[in-house]
């Protein structure tokens, strides 16, 4: 699990993140939602540990991130699996090296049982016979699957997702998110989703939080979506006039 | 006051580089690449380069003999000397700025705004040694590369020289030969391994912080050249001072 507990984040003086507290639970699938500008990247690189926060603290399991040494910190994000925007997949290097990659880097594994592990989690992720791709041959679905593969080589505690399915048709935005969500179940981990995608908010939304310049503006599942009254969560969910009418419609039935 | 802040964090990324050191057995591949890439990948630009620029000194020092008190084998003399000296060592290294120099800040570049950095980061990796260590140790065989431009400069003069009637084989080499100090070739070793130092870690560093997308990736590339340059040049002057003036 991770607390993330009133944090403050500040750029030249502008604060980014205002006191924002949360819960991300494990086996759960997580999402930061918010529009373009709203802080959540910056919310997601705090938990990652690429941004310090300038006051409030993060627990992973109970550790403070915050207080944590180099060295603790390096073992912490081990544990952790990251599924980049633009899918980060090391371009000079096939599918399968990509997917190698941290288990060579932290395993005493030796070449054959790196290489078991890595065709296990590619069958996992539908991505047989790509192998010896190179990242550049494949589509965009393809590459988050590659990514999705590495972030889960090392059974991490934690899976963080920024923005998986930009850039990608709505069919496979939803195998993507489907295989998120499978995966968190199977592997019973923490994920935390950051996402404005609609359709994965209803798809696969356990639990969701909604950032606004800065502020935690609303928390809930998608089953509360259509209960609640926040005018600006309303607003962002249903941008387009013929959603609100939707709206209108469904409540008055 | 930009520029004090960038040295000062250049100097921080020295200190990283040498930090938590990645598994041996990756960094050997790394390094084995990055020889390849650097080091074997530039011989080709390196011979024609040095080739033809030791023929254009034996030729420009023939056609300035006009005295005829002054002997002909100086044609030798004076292409080994400006070979030897500078050329090979400096001149060659401001080339390889152009090449190496924006080969590494492009490529790490590239692996900032792909967010690849990122990614090696959040897996705990030290990025610093994993991205720049390679780098220094691959361009460590850097002065081999300057003894073959040494090598094919003055083959390149004798060529031209005797080629096209200069002067003969046995005066261009005598000339070769003459007052040789044997220092001058542990000097021009010294300046390249600093400079093949710079080479590695002054393009590092502009790639490594370099922050937009692919159009700052183009720009760090021209700003890495412009400074290794000026610092290859600074370097030069300050060690041509401490060991030979």
């Amino acid at each position: 699990m991770i607390k993330v507990n009133s944090i403050y984040k500040l750029f030249d003086r502008t604060t980014v993140l205002k006191n924002i507290s949360a819960e991300f639970e494990k086996g759960k699938t997580n999402l930061i939602i918010g529009q373009s500008g709203s802080g959540k990247t910056v919310l997601l690189k705090c938990l990652l540990g690429l941004h310090t926060p300038e006051k409030g603290k993060i627990f992973f399991d109970n550790n403070s991130l915050t207080d944590m040494k180099e060295k603790e910190r390096r073992k912490l994000r081990q544990e952790m699996g990251i599924v980049f925007q633009g899918s980060a997949l090391f371009d000079s290097m096939s599918v399968e090296e990509n997917i190698m990659f941290p288990m060579k880097m932290f395993t005493n594994k030796n070449d054959d049982e790196i290489l078991d592990r890595a065709n296990e989690v590619i069958k996992r992720v539908n991505l047989t016979n790509s192998n010896d791709k190179m990242p550049s041959e494949l589509s965009g679905g393809m590459q988050k699957r590659v990514a999705i593969a590495r972030a889960i080589v090392m059974n991490p505690k934690f899976l963080f997702c920024d923005e998986p399915n930009s850039g990608l048709d709505p069919k496979t935005s939803i195998l993507i998110d489907n295989l998120i969500n499978e995966i968190t179940k199977e592997y019973n981990i923490t994920t935390v989703i950051n996402t404005h995608d609609m359709n994965s908010v209803m798809e696969i939304g356990e639990n969701i939080i909604f950032l606004q310049n800065g502020i935690k503006e609303w928390e809930g599942s998608n089953q509360d979506i259509f209960k609640t009254e926040n005018k600006s969560f309303i607003d962002f969910v249903y941008s387009s006039e013929i959603l609100k009418k939707a709206r209108k419609a469904l409540k008055n039935k | 006051m930009k520029i004090i802040k960038n040295i000062g964090s250049y100097f921080l990324m020295l200190l990283k580089v040498f930090g938590k050191f990645t598994k041996w057995n990756v960094l050997k591949s790394l390094i084995f690449k990055d020889i390849e890439v650097l080091i074997i990948g530039s011989l080709g630009i390196v011979s024609v380069i040095s080739f033809f620029v030791g023929g254009v000194v034996a030729i420009q020092t023939a056609l300035n003999l006009t005295n005829p008190l002054i002997p002909r084998n100086l044609i030798g003399y004076a292409t080994r000397q400006s070979i030897i000296l500078e050329f090979a060592p400096t001149f060659m290294s401001i080339i390889m700025a152009g090449k190496v120099g924006s080969y590494i800040t492009s490529s790490i570049g590239t692996m900032r705004v792909t967010e690849q950095i990122d990614a090696l980061e959040v897996m705990g990796i030290n990025t610093y040694n994993y991205l720049i260590f390679p780098k220094i140790i691959a361009l460590l065989l850097y002065p081999f590369v300057i003894t073959f431009s040494m090598f094919l400069g003055i083959l390149g003069g004798y060529i031209a020289s005797v080629s096209g009637g200069l002067c003969s084989s046995a005066v261009f080499i005598e000339g070769v030969q003459i007052d040789f100090i044997p220092f001058h070739i542990q000097y021009a070793f010294i300046k390249t391994t600093l400079f093949s130092f710079l080479l590695a870690t002054i393009p590092a560093f502009h790639g490594y912080y370099l922050k937009g997308g692919a159009l700052q990736v183009g720009k760090a590339s021209t700003v890495s050249f412009v400074w290794t340059s000026v610092v290859i040049i600074l370097a030069n002057f300050i060690i041509t001072q401490l060991i030979l003036a």
